[in-house]
């Protein structure tokens, strides 16, 4: 009876088997359609992929920072890529190319979306699992599928693709073009193709689990922060993504079958290409009309976790809960109306130039509410600094940081001078990489107990913490002086530019401390394995004693998330310190003397 | 065990709702692509063709197929199995037909010197048409899924979500090759 009774609720009915149904090791660990293990499962790839990205970027920053000097364990390493112990400008490229591909999408956008969407959306919305199963996992091994072309590209004999993780075409579109262009450019699609639809899997399930899998009393207007950003979020990949796939099926008929997408006049070493009536800039469009949206794919899971963490722990209702929804919003609308801020320099119209100078500028405000909103949220807070608090507020300090460098790029006349400089890197990496990064620490730090029912090692998290943020600011900040006096970005060697000897001991300086925080990130990776199994167990369903629903379910949640009955809501999700209550978990009714809510 | 189900609070079936935003999803894609030509348009060497008349011919399917599985879903609510297999084995010759008139409308334009390679045009017509015959194909191998499990021998459940669902996205693959077929007779 209960097969019929249930069959009509797809997602849900799995549940009922759980009792009298044996999981074997493969559909438990490997193919698994419980979100709880999709999540570990992108959280552990995404790290995997932190470390090989992480590890380029300390590769290539010895080339920047010591071009004199050679590596001989370089050659060991890399083959031919670092014959004699010196980086070869080829590979230079394609290791600055997967630095951004892999860091961008594979970490930023799998690992941060993949893990915390997963992990978080039915535990917090109070749903047994997401609405389709089995698109998850399919969403998690297409993203597999896209690692592991990726990861091969990296040993073709051509090397891995290398004209940047733009991709801009004619480079990307020619195989005479650059050696990354011959194979690794195709590998590179094709992954890339694989992991738009993962995304697009992923997203599709992460929007309508939210909005039609809510439990009873669950009403929007009480749902914690991080499932509000990480819906933005999927609405903007489910947006977006499309776009790019179209702009890579272009270059891919460009490349393979001959077509002009993007190709006009080219000459190659005298030779010249029948390709015609073709535009580049075309592509540049496509582009960044998902890339710029994917700035906000990556930045908005670390505002919504953030958001979560610094309320939980100020022991203080989020400021202006409706504000932080309505900023989100508008973030998420700007989003789609700014990506041409990134082509101020391909000689568009001045006017059309100065319409996406107000645009892009615009997303000022809404990022400044978030930003009063988070301060206001601490001041006069009863603070606890556990390591998640605390690279939450780090992700607040880098998010003004870098977005107040924001408004000197998004001003077209000055970006003319700031384009492809310096101070770009200096700009998006600590605006959306490093803060995302701390985003993504924040949540791992304080999700952690939920997911392995073990905590992390303190002593080491507070050591990660402060190497990493003062590292973060050390190695991004002096590169604003370096982007303000030219420096353009993407060079080899700059030994050779009289204008930028002067930036040769600072290079050094910079590269020193990649080194130490890289170092620092292993010490990391150590911690959360280590205390995955070594790690003190967590006897308190409720270690934080936070309001939101994931806190209710048992330390070690089975799959169908709560034993008994799903828990009815009957509160917002921020009553802290209400009614001389320290904290009010959502799940608790709302009783006759109570004030109303904040 | 129904409790569990009367949890969870809803008005339109998940898997439906996520084909619609799947949709929205598609259509971005095409949208990207016809935007795509429409700025190519505007610049130089830019030749225009005439569309075959087979595409008029495979419209003619695609939208009679759209009838058929309309009439399919309505006998399979009905409990009239035989005449719903009967239905959904039409939807499929003319989804079959819709791709062969296809190819053969290609063969057409190709002997006419419109190449995929000649001009830019002519590259986004057959990037746009196959990549909609391509969604075509995938409604395609659902129906048949659908047709094979039509046969089964004891249904005790009714349950119309899977007829549903393939029933909205084969209407979608038709509007869209509707708004395809208008795009590229109205811009070029």
């Amino acid at each position: 009876m209960s097969s019929v009774a249930t069959v009509q609720h797809a997602g849900v009915h799995e549940v009922h088997h759980e009792h009298h149904h044996h999981e074997t090791f493969i559909s438990k660990y490997v193919f698994s359609q419980d979100h709880k293990m999709i999540s570990k499962q992108f959280l552990v790839t995404g790290i995997i992929w932190a470390i090989i990205g992480g590890l380029f970027s300390v590769i290539f920053r010895l080339q920047l920072g010591f071009p004199d000097t050679t590596f001989p364990w370089l050659e060991d390493l890399l083959g031919h890529w670092a014959a004699g112990g010196k980086l070869k400008p080829d590979f230079y490229y394609a290791l600055v190319t997967m630095h951004g591909t892999i860091l961008v999408f594979f970490v930023l956008t799998a690992g941060l979306s993949g893990t915390f969407a997963n992990y978080l959306i039915p535990l917090q919305i109070g749903a047994r699992d997401m609405a389709s199963p089995m698109l998850n996992m399919l969403s998690y091994w297409f993203f597999f599928l896209a690692s592991i072309i990726m990861f091969a590209s990296l040993f073709v004999q051509t090397g891995p693709a290398s004209g940047g993780w733009t991709i801009y075409p004619p480079l990307s579109a020619l195989g005479d073009a650059s050696t990354g262009s011959v194979v690794g450019m195709d590998y590179w699609l094709v992954s890339m193709a694989m992991f738009i639809v993962s995304s697009l899997l992923g997203g599709l399930n992460y929007i309508t689990t939210i909005l039609s899998m809510r439990t009873k009393g669950m009403s929007m207007t009480r749902l914690p922060l991080t499932v509000w950003a990480l819906l933005f979020t999927a609405i903007l990949g489910v947006l977006s993504f499309p776009v790019l796939f179209s702009g890579v099926i272009l270059l891919l008929f460009d490349r393979n079958l001959g077509t002009s997408f993007y190709l006009s006049d080219i000459v190659i070493a005298g030779k010249i290409l029948p390709n015609e009536g073709g535009s580049a800039i075309l592509f540049q469009h496509l582009f960044w009309f998902l890339g710029h949206p994917e700035v906000y794919i990556i930045a908005l899971p670390a505002m919504g976790i953030s958001s979560e963490i610094i309320s939980v722990n100020s022991r203080k209702p989020i400021f202006g809960y409706m504000a932080m929804v309505g900023s989100l919003f508008a973030i998420c609308t700007l989003a789609f109306l700014v990506w041409a801020h990134h082509m101020f320099v391909t000689g568009m119209n001045p006017f059309l130039g100065s319409v996406f100078v107000l645009l892009t500028l615009l997303i000022a405000v809404p990022s400044a509410i978030k930003v009063f909103n988070w301060l206001t949220t601490l001041w006069r807070g009863n603070i606890r600094f556990t390591p998640g608090m605390l690279f939450s507020i780090g992700f607040v300090s880098l998010f003004i940081s870098g977005g107040l460098t924001g408004i000197f790029l998004g001003n077209s006349a000055l970006d003319l001078h700031l384009h492809d400089t310096y101070f770009v890197i200096a700009h998006f990496h600590i605006v959306m990489g490093v803060a995302s990064i701390f985003g993504m620490l924040a949540g791992i730090y304080h999700w952690f107990p939920k997911m392995f029912g073990r905590y992390m090692n303190n002593t080491l998290a507070y050591i990660h913490f402060w190497v990493t943020i003062v590292g973060a600011y050390l190695i991004f900040w002096p590169m604003h002086y370096e982007g303000l006096a030219g420096m353009p970005r993407r060079y080899y060697d700059y030994s050779g530019w009289n204008s930028f000897k002067m930036f040769a001991g600072l290079n050094e300086f910079i590269s020193f401390v990649v080194i130490i925080v890289f170092a620092v990130q292993l010490l990391f990776v150590f911690n959360f394995f280590y205390s995955m199994y070594k790690g003190r167990k967590v006897t308190n369903q409720n270690p934080w004693q936070s309001n939101t629903l994931e806190w209710t379910a048992p330390i070690h949640p089975g799959h169908g998330n709560w034993p008994g009955e799903i828990p009815e809501v009957y509160r917002g999700a921020y009553e802290y310190s209400k009614d001389g209550k320290e904290y009010i978990p959502q799940n608790v009714p709302v009783g006759d003397e109570e004030t109303k809510g904040h | 065990m129904s409790a569990v189900a009367m949890e969870q609070r809803k008005k339109i079936h998940p898997h439906k709702f996520t084909l619609w935003v799947g949709i929205g999803s598609l259509l971005m894609m095409f949208a990207g692509l016809t935007s795509a030509y429409i700025v190519k348009r505007n610049l130089a060497n830019w030749q225009t063709y005439d569309l075959p008349w087979f595409f008029w011919i495979s419209t003619v399917a695609i939208l009679l197929s759209s009838v058929t599985i309309y009439m399919a879903e309505k006998k399979f609510k009905q409990r009239d199995m035989k005449k719903y297999r009967g239905l959904l084995l039409v939807t499929v010759i003319l989804g079959v037909l819709f791709i062969t008139f296809q190819v053969l409308g290609f063969l057409q334009l190709w002997e006419k010197q419109v190449t995929l390679t000649a001009n830019v045009s002519y590259s986004f017509m057959y990037v746009i048409v196959s990549l909609h015959a391509a969604h075509v194909l995938g409604g395609l191998i659902a129906l048949i899924v659908l047709y094979a499990k039509a046969f089964g021998t004891k249904i005790r459940v009714y349950n119309s979500v899977p007829v549903e669902l393939v029933s909205t996205y084969w209407h979608f693959v038709d509007v869209l090759w509707i708004y395809l077929l208008i795009f590229l007779i109205l811009i070029r």
